[in-house]
């Protein structure tokens, strides 16, 4: 084995090359890694910026929104100076401030069943920090077709979701529509915009995503696989309550009804956050 | 003293903690099992640490030697 780091760079992962689990080796693992985040918004912002900090080497960022006041409560890539600019350009600079090892790609675009897979199709992990059915349901079809890693959050109110499904077994894992088969109705399940969320929560699922990407990366530790996390804010509880794999889900039961993408309506609800 | 025989050896002069471990680690990690690395180091806390550090991760410190007024060597053989 053999790894060649700059002095620049045994300063700054020098805390993790210190960790028996990590080390020269782990780091080098990192910076060869490439995660793809979902969505620059309030999970995707500490996601993108621990993994930046830990020297993930490439991170794919879409998102096809701008920045917008009412996004900066929770939002830290992005800052007062950036409203108006795409939020995959504000996160750009805020990660290439960080650190200029990381090589950022961005998807100023909005995901659809044409253009997904190609996205996903080289990187090694994927976050889903999305704010709506359509893409979650999207993007881990597209994760269970390439058998990629898809760390899944969710965040709403005062709560947070989180779990690892971890296509790359997919005898082992559950996927996303063993919970869930099928999208809600459109405007059955509020949108933050209307329902509200504390800024903190999406920091805190947003850092236990990266930490599960990480994980993943390294090989070390037990990832979320199977089991759905759950945060209560106002009572600082978390409960992970175990996923199981259904026989009858469309997608990775005995009997798939879903063999290729499918793009669901949004709705009436067009209103972005 | 005996000689010990290093395979490879780092000058860690000027250099203070966690970095002499840090440095002292990454080249080890390159190495074979069996393999015996050399450190010099002139930082006191230093020539403690890096022991300690190496051993709590399972390798072997075969020596620590002062050689000089604040001059130390550390001999470790890559055990795992």
């Amino acid at each position: 084995m053999s790894f060649q780091f700059t002095e620049e760079q045994i300063k700054r992962y020098s805390r993790h090359i210190i960790l028996p689990e990590v080390g020269g080796k782990g780091q080098e693992k990192l910076l060869k890694s490439k995660v793809l985040v979902i969505g620059a918004g309030g999970l995707g912002s500490p996601s993108i910026y621990y993994l930046a900090a830990a020297g993930v080497g490439t991170i794919g960022i879409v998102d096809f929104d701008v920045v917008d006041y009412s996004n900066l409560q929770r939002q830290i890539l992005h800052n007062t100076e950036r409203v108006g600019t795409p939020k995959v350009v504000s996160a750009k600079k805020t990660v290439e401030a960080l650190n200029p090892d990381v090589k950022v790609i961005t998807y100023n675009t909005k995901i659809n069943k044409d253009n997904i897979l190609d996205i996903i199709k080289d990187y090694d992990v994927v976050l889903d920090g999305s704010d709506n059915f359509p893409t979650r349901f999207l993007v881990n079809d597209a994760c269970y077709f390439l058998n990629k890693p898809l760390v899944s959050a969710a965040i709403l109110r005062f709560e947070g979701q989180l779990t690892v499904f971890d296509y790359r077994d997919k005898e082992k894992t559950p996927c996303y529509r063993c919970l869930f088969p099928e999208p809600p109705p459109p405007g059955l399940v509020p949108s933050c915009q209307e329902a509200g969320l504390l800024g903190v929560v999406g920091g805190i699922m947003g850092t236990l995503q990266a930490n599960e990407a990480l994980k993943l990366i390294l090989g070390i530790g037990e990832t979320l696989v199977g089991k759905l996390l759950v945060f209560d804010a106002l009572t600082t509880e978390f409960t992970k309550v175990k996923l199981r794999k259904d026989e009858k889900c469309p997608l990775c039961g005995k009997e798939p009804k879903i063999k290729e993408l499918i793009e669901y309506d949004e709705g009436q609800c067009d209103i972005r956050f | 003293m005996e000689e010990i025989k290093a395979d490879r050896e780092l000058d860690l002069r000027g250099e203070v903690c966690p970095f002499t471990f840090v440095k002292s680690k990454l080249i080890i990690e390159q190495m074979n099992v069996g393999e015996v690395l050399k450190v010099i180091l002139d930082y006191y806390p230093s020539v403690e640490n890096v022991p300690k550090s190496m051993k709590d991760e399972y390798q072997e410190v075969l020596a620590v030697k002062q050689i000089g007024e604040n001059l130390w060597e550390v001999y470790i053989r890559k055990a795992r």
